[in-house]
């Protein structure tokens, strides 16, 4: 029986096949792409950009957003630096830094759960606090000293191969959260909130915290996130990872979640982060200027709310051929 | 009833041989349909028998493949709902869409604003013209009332006087009393009538029977695309109407069976939400279906709501088999055996967007599960199994439930809460919207649920249904309970008594 979902055009099909394409297109055309090294570092920096993107899929596809996980990431990384200082062993450090994650998440999931707030104002709120609260923490210094056993996990790679360490414990996280958003029954909630919040409310959904619960959990990924930017770059500033709340957006809406909720699937989120550093990865090898480079990003997010867009489009178009069949009487419908 | 004899004259619009296809289906059949002006004229059938087709035809949205809309007599050819709008067709709808933060008097001439001077808008003559379409059709409506908070019944007023401003001579109503009150309608229907005296044709569509033989003085059936019979009202019956529409004679409407109540199964106590409803207690037994009735805004829904955990009470209690329920909490509401079918289905009662299997899946996310995980296999069992014992129509269980027409939507939202085999089932306005055919299998259904020893608690505007269904009927109004009248007491009279709180506590 063909399903309707196989039969339209699915947008997260269509960004896994454009990875696959660019990623054929470089091994053969551009050079120093296919090294192991360059592999490595292209994996390495776009990780960051992945772990974020985990638990963002998951909230913007219940329908809202956190504008505030970079800062909550250079918050961590700020923290660490400052502990770190202090003389506390990192093995003490790396939990207070996590714990402070899931306060930050959770304040933000508190003011939108509890007060009512939009998430996108509460967020462009706390993207500001929690940088302030890191530039606070650790002033301009720029700690770098950590144990070296820790950066060399961080930034070094199995053997000769193109995989980075820290790769693995990612597809751990990839594998749970695909399972959690994909075949449990919370994930199958989240797409319900994201679609109608009323309805979900009406069908027994405890709504408000699913979301708590999300917020916190982008909150533990993005001081996750920014520990390991911290150990990557052997560089805790209070600056790190600013602006990269943009590129996981960027990345996740590429990857066909929808910005109003309920629809998208991982796999489609994972393939845009991935299309979005591969394609960082390959300008950079053809001195591409930074400009440029912005400026592709650019277009590239416009293009990802378009496509899935018009690929829906298209889908709808032939199905509406066939919902024909079943006449729809009395339908003052609100689109069209 | 007098009607001006003035079907002599030509048709001011009428439909020749029309028809449309969508795909493989023919939404429309070589129908014809002739409107005179000073006439009512019904449309009547069953959902999906192509009255929105039609409609959408006479508004200019929908070309037809073949046949002819005759304007005046003269053959003409609409390329959208401007054009129909200019020719002096307009289309009131259940659901008027003004904008809520503008004026009555700016809704109407949005766009089109008499202007002074340099352009600016002249306010004074937008507000005197709007007062003068008001008094044309004997209202009285504030034109500089904000149209956020007024009611769904003065809103279509506001639509049907922006119709006249555009002198509209032909007057389409698509199920303009679905969302209205008794006295509401009787208004919707002086206006009507006002418009009919004044020589407008207006094509009326409802399910109520009822309002069809008190406006309408012609009919014309379509049953599956077809057209089936144009013809006079007077002399014909109900039934004669439902067997043209149906194709067959119809089961019974209300088709209660005799239920001997057993214990109570929801106790609502003292029940209060400041500023909404207060004091409200009641029982529902076993076995028994308890009619709830009283005008839109007396408080039953939100009563509904409250029971089953959507808002908070501030008062009072609810126990469910001697079980107290938490306050705002529809989970636990749900756990315990209660099911809530809410007012709205398309806002409330389903996911739009979700398939029809998860739209049913989403009241066992608790239940379908195997070692933490979605069971799919249950999942769609579950669902497939309601919705083939409630006989929805439908395509594909894939399909959005945005596909099925109304009363096959309504009739998932019945089958996700019926999946929860609840113990107490709530549903508010079951039968709104949905065709007579259909509406005859939700009340057999809910009697059969009954004659299973399920408590059910029906809220309804409908009269009929709560007359024809209920073995007891409680009365709000205004917030409070002010009747509870045995089936063999309650008569049209005594329940709009007590709704409009003429009679005593």
């Amino acid at each position: 029986m063909p399903e309707s979902l196989t039969r339209a055009v699915r947008w997260d099909t269509v960004v896994g096949a454009l990875l696959i394409v660019l990623l054929l297109l470089s091994f053969s055309f551009v050079d120093g792409f296919g090294n192991a090294l360059n592999l490595s570092f292209l994996i390495g920096n776009t990780l960051p950009i992945a772990l974020i993107a985990l638990p963002m899929t998951l909230l913007v596809v219940s329908g809202e957003i956190d504008l505030s996980v970079a800062s909550t990431a250079g918050l961590s990384g700020a923290v660490m630096g400052a502990l770190w200082n202090q003389g506390m062993t990192i093995e003490t450090i790396i939990p207070i830094c996590l714990l402070l994650g899931v306060v930050c998440g959770l304040i933000n999931g508190l003011l939108v759960t509890k007060l009512g707030l939009p998430s996108l104002a509460v967020t462009i709120g706390t993207l500001a606090a929690y940088r302030g609260v890191a530039q606070i923490v650790l002033g301009s210094d720029a700690v770098t000293d950590f144990p070296s056993q820790y950066l060399d996990f961080a930034a070094g790679r199995i053997g000769d191969t193109f995989i980075p360490y820290a790769f693995l414990p990612f597809l751990v996280l990839l594998a749970i959260a695909v399972v959690a958003l994909h075949a449990t029954p919370f994930g199958r909630s989240l797409f319900a909130i994201g679609a109608s919040e009323e309805a979900a409310r009406f069908a027994g959904i405890r709504v408000k915290r699913q979301k708590l619960i999300l917020f916190t959990l982008t909150g533990l990924m993005a001081s996750l996130t920014g520990i390991f930017w911290a150990l990557h770059y052997a560089s805790a500033r209070y600056d790190n990872a600013t602006g990269l709340e943009l590129a996981v957006i960027a990345a996740v809406l590429l990857g066909g979640i929808d910005f109003d909720g309920g629809k998208g699937t991982l796999g489609g989120a994972i393939a845009g982060v991935f299309l979005l550093g591969a394609l960082q990865n390959v300008m950079s090898l053809q001195d591409v200027s930074a400009q440029t480079q912005i400026l592709v990003t650019g277009v590239l997010l416009v293009l990802s709310v378009l496509g899935p867009r018009v690929a829906r489009q298209i889908s709808v178009a032939r199905a509406g051929r066939r919902a024909a069949s079943a006449p729809v009487s009395k339908a003052p419908s609100p689109t069209s | 009833m007098t009607h001006p004899s003035t079907t002599g004259p030509a048709p001011v619009l009428a439909l020749r041989d029309i028809s449309k296809s969508f795909g493989a289906v023919r939404a429309l059949r070589d129908v014809s349909l002739e409107l005179f002006p000073g006439e009512v004229h019904a449309l009547a059938g069953e959902n999906g028998a192509g009255k929105s087709t039609l409609i959408k035809t006479l508004a200019g949205v929908h070309r037809p493949d073949a046949g002819q809309v005759l304007l005046d007599g003269q053959p003409v050819v609409f390329h959208g709902p401007g054009d129909a709008r200019d020719a002096g067709i307009a289309v009131i709808y259940q659901e008027p869409t003004l904008f809520p933060d503008l004026s009555i008097a700016e809704n109407i001439f949005m766009g089109r604003q008499p202007r002074r001077a340099l352009g600016r808008i002249d306010h004074k003559a937008t507000h005197a013209a709007t007062l003068a379409l008001m008094q044309r059709l004997g209202v009285e409506l504030d034109p500089d009332r904000p149209a956020r908070g007024l009611s769904i019944a003065d809103q279509q007023i506001v639509e049907i006087a922006k119709a006249l401003s555009f002198d509209a001579r032909v007057l389409i109503m698509d199920e303009p009393t679905a969302a209205l009150t008794g006295s509401e309608v009787a208004r919707l229907f002086g206006v009507v009538r006002t418009l009919r005296e004044q020589g407008a044709a207006v094509l009326f569509i409802s399910h109520r029977l009822e309002e069809i033989f008190q406006i309408c003085r012609r009919v014309t059936t379509l049953r599956d695309g077809a057209w089936i019979s144009s013809e006079l009202l007077d002399g014909m019956t109900e039934d004669d109407l439902v067997r043209r529409m149906v194709g067959r004679d119809l089961d019974e409407l209300y088709p209660k069976q005799d239920v001997n109540p057993g214990e109570v199964a929801l106790s609502v106590r003292r029940l209060t939400r400041e500023g909404v409803f207060t004091d409200v207690s009641f029982d529902v037994r076993r076995g028994e279906i308890v009619g709830l009735a009283g005008l839109v805004g007396a408080g039953r829904t939100e009563v509904a709501r409250a029971v089953f955990g959507i808002d908070r009470w501030d008062a009072g209690e609810v126990e469910l088999d001697g079980r107290k329920l938490i306050n705002g909490a529809p989970s636990t509401a749900m756990a315990a055996g209660l099911a809530l079918v809410p007012e709205d289905r398309r806002a409330q009662g389903l996911v739009m967007d979700m398939s029809i299997e998860r739209n049913i899946g989403l009241t066992g996310l608790r239940t379908t599960v195997k070692a933490g995980l979605m069971d799919r296999g249950a999942e769609r069992s579950r669902s497939l199994d309601w919705v083939v014992k409630l006989q929805v129509k439908y395509a594909r269980i894939a399909d959005t439930v945005g596909t099925l027409s109304g009363g096959n939507q309504q009739k998932v939202v019945l089958a996700k809460w019926l999946a929860t085999r609840p113990k107490v089932l709530i549903v508010d306005e079951p039968t709104r919207g949905i065709d007579v055919g259909t509406k005859a299998e939700v009340h057999r259904l809910l009697s059969e649920l009954a004659a299973d020893g399920v408590a059910v608690l029906m809220i309804s505007s409908d009269l009929p249904e709560i007359l024809g269904m209920a073995d007891r009927v409680l009365v709000m109004h205004e917030g409070r309970l002010t009747a509870e009248i045995p089936r063999s007491d309650a008569t049209e009279e005594s329940v709009m008594a007590a709704a409009t709180g003429r009679a005593a506590a």
